[in-house]
């Protein structure tokens, strides 16, 4: 740069500091976890949003004069199905992308009710303290001691599975990070400045939790909530691999996998496609969770 | 110190008593359990027999206070299916699956903390990327469909090993690599950061600038101090991976308590469900415990809190 004196270089716009903002989005521009993972999970919600569009064929209409067709690579495969067809004759490329929308629907709704018990619990634990965060603490250990996958299945089977059930067994279930990160969060800055003023202004309670103290830690909960939301999906479709998810004739990738399985010696395509897009949609959004976290706290990084 | 212990066991057994409860308190809410046994197609009046049979007919907190009574003489009532007791079909299971977990827990340990050293002691190497890769890999990696494409490639395509059931050791090696795996990110960023931590520490320095060999300085050094959260860490997955033994199993055809619990679920056979959610909670009580005093008996700066 050639300025010739000091005054006029006090006037440069380019010596103004960064805004957050602009710092926040360089960092995620240079972040390659990030950057793959954002774009694997905008992809496959695109894929799962555009299935109506996209989808060749309807994905649980049967035809079993064209059952077990191999994917358009193997052998006798053709470009009706490209992705081959399962064991009732249904288009495996259909039910896949309409097993994107169940996948995504579960995780999301899932991850809500979650976020919605563990926040709760956990800021109410950590502005409070004394006896009320030893109750909850007690809680989340409590929970942490319990066989998840196994009291899933148990009241599944009990209840009698469904979507709606799913999603609400998996949001009861998977709070325990949203209490934990939202009550250390809300430790570490309960003594602020800001929070001690809004306090000494007459703020109630209720008000100074919702609008001074959870902005200030929704960075650290959202990258919980990826994280959670990947949690989710991978329950869901284990569950519906044991028959006690989400129930056929709906295209569940787990119970994709499931069908499959009775086939794996001699159509090892059935169980690899939809559980390698199982496998790309969690690793998208675990990625897209790290690369959050790196971004939002860089100093957090381990 | 004692002061310590005993308030660690205290919340442990309290803990325990909670979860107890409340599993009793899902599985009973969730639905009738005597229609559930009574199976589809029974008649009124079946169920009526089955439900004063097995005494469901009477408060909860009555069946509860009883059943809690039994379970801790060591008596969990009769599984519904089998007739026989629970605690035997409990006691010829059992060591299978604390045999899967133990074998588990070594492979993820004998694969997480020389990855998790060698990434720590050359950051940002290859090795180093290798390690981060392979966890990201294995925190995405449904297990179930995982444990599926192990049996294609190693039973199927190349037929080296048993595709299911649990006769010889043989049959052990692809549960336990699906179940180990799972647990290797945590366990490998654990030691990577910790071993981070350490080698930074002024004490490193001075064994180094003794002139001391760098493996010496690894190993007898930095390693004792970076292993501690490792240690405690490793009670808590080998009760994750408990947990986790329903789903793997149930796939490999593995006669542990996870087959039992997902057969019993099948069946409906609440009183043996029950027992194994109960005993599943309780070790990973126990180890978390177990965790904790180790912890406290290693580093005495963590006994004042």
């Amino acid at each position: 740069m050639t300025v010739q004196s000091t005054e006029f270089e006090l006037d440069l716009p380019e010596h103004e500091a960064p805004s957050p903002r602009a710092i926040v989005l360089r960092r995620a521009r240079h972040h390659s976890g990030f950057l793959f993972g954002s774009c694997g999970l905008g992809l496959i919600i695109l894929l799962a949003l555009a299935a109506p569009l996209l989808a060749p064929h309807n994905p649980i209409e049967q035809n079993l004069l064209a059952r077990l067709q191999p994917p358009v690579w193997a052998g006798t495969g053709d470009w009706n199905h490209v992705l081959g067809t399962d064991q009732l004759g249904r288009d495996y490329l259909s039910r896949l992308l309409y097993g994107a929308q169940l996948s995504l629907l579960i995780g999301i709704s899932a991850m809500i009710i979650s976020g919605l018990i563990g926040t709760l619990l956990g800021v109410l634990a950590g502005y409070f303290g004394g006896r009320v965060d030893l109750v909850i603490t007690f809680i989340i250990t409590s929970r942490l001691s319990m066989p998840i996958v196994l009291i899933a299945l148990a009241v599944a089977a009990i209840f009698g599975s469904s979507l709606q059930l799913v999603i609400v067994i998996l949001g009861f279930l998977l709070w325990d990070g949203f209490a934990i990160v939202a009550r250390s969060s809300t430790l570490q800055i309960r003594d602020a400045d800001f929070l001690l003023a809004a306090r000494s202004l007459g703020m109630p309670a209720w008000r100074l939790i919702l609008f001074e103290l959870l902005p200030n830690i929704k960075d650290a909960l959202i990258v919980v909530a990826t994280l959670e939301m990947a949690h989710a999906i991978l329950l869901e479709s284990a569950l519906s691999f044991l028959g006690l998810g989400v129930q056929p004739p709906r295209p569940s990738w787990g119970l994709m996998i499931a069908e499959g399985k009775d086939y794996l010696f001699f159509e090892p395509w059935l169980i690899m496609i939809p559980g390698a897009a199982l496998f790309l949609l969690v690793m998208s959004i675990n990625l897209l969770g790290d690369g959050l976290r790196d971004i939002s706290a860089p100093e957090g990084r381990s | 110190m004692h002061i310590f212990i005993l308030k660690r066991i205290g919340l442990a057994i309290l803990v325990a008593l909670f979860v107890s409860f409340l599993s009793f308190l899902m599985l009973r809410a969730a639905g009738d359990p005597a229609i559930a046994i009574a199976g589809e197609g029974a008649s009124e009046a079946d169920i009526e027999y089955i439900r004063i049979r097995f005494g469901f007919d009477r408060p909860l907190i009555v069946q509860y206070g009883e059943w809690l009574a039994g379970a801790l003489q060591g008596n969990f009532g009769t599984s519904t299916y089998f007739s026989t007791p629970v605690h035997e079909l409990i006691a010829e299971r059992l060591p299978v699956t604390l045999r899967l977990g133990a074998m588990s827990l070594l492979f993820a340990i004998l694969l997480a903390m020389p990855l998790g050293i060698l990434a720590a002691v050359h950051p940002n190497s290859i090795i180093d990327r290798l390690a981060l890769f392979l966890s990201v890999l294995g925190q995405a990696l449904p297990n179930f469909w995982f444990a599926l494409v192990l049996i294609v490639i190693l039973a199927v395509w190349w037929p080296l090993l048993p595709p299911s059931g649990n006769s010889t050791w043989q049959h052990f090696i692809m549960p336990t690599i699906v179940l180990g795996y799972y647990a290797t990110p945590a366990i490998m960023r654990l030691t990577r950061s910790g071993m981070l931590e350490v080698l930074g520490s002024d004490y490193i320095r001075t064994a180094r600038a003794k002139g001391l060999h760098p493996v010496q300085v690894l190993v007898k050094h930095a390693m004792r101090n970076a292993v501690l959260p490792v240690v405690s860490h490793s009670t808590v997955q080998f009760g994750y991976m408990l947990g986790g033994s329903v789903i793997i199993e149930s796939i490999y055809a593995l006669h542990g308590i996870g087959q039992l619990a997902w057969e019993s679920i099948s069946r409906a056979d609440l009183p043996t469900v029950q027992a194994i959610i109960l005993i599943l909670s309780l070790i990973y009580v126990g180890l978390n415990l177990a965790g904790d005093l180790i912890n406290a008996w290693l580093d005495p700066r963590i006994r004042v809190t």
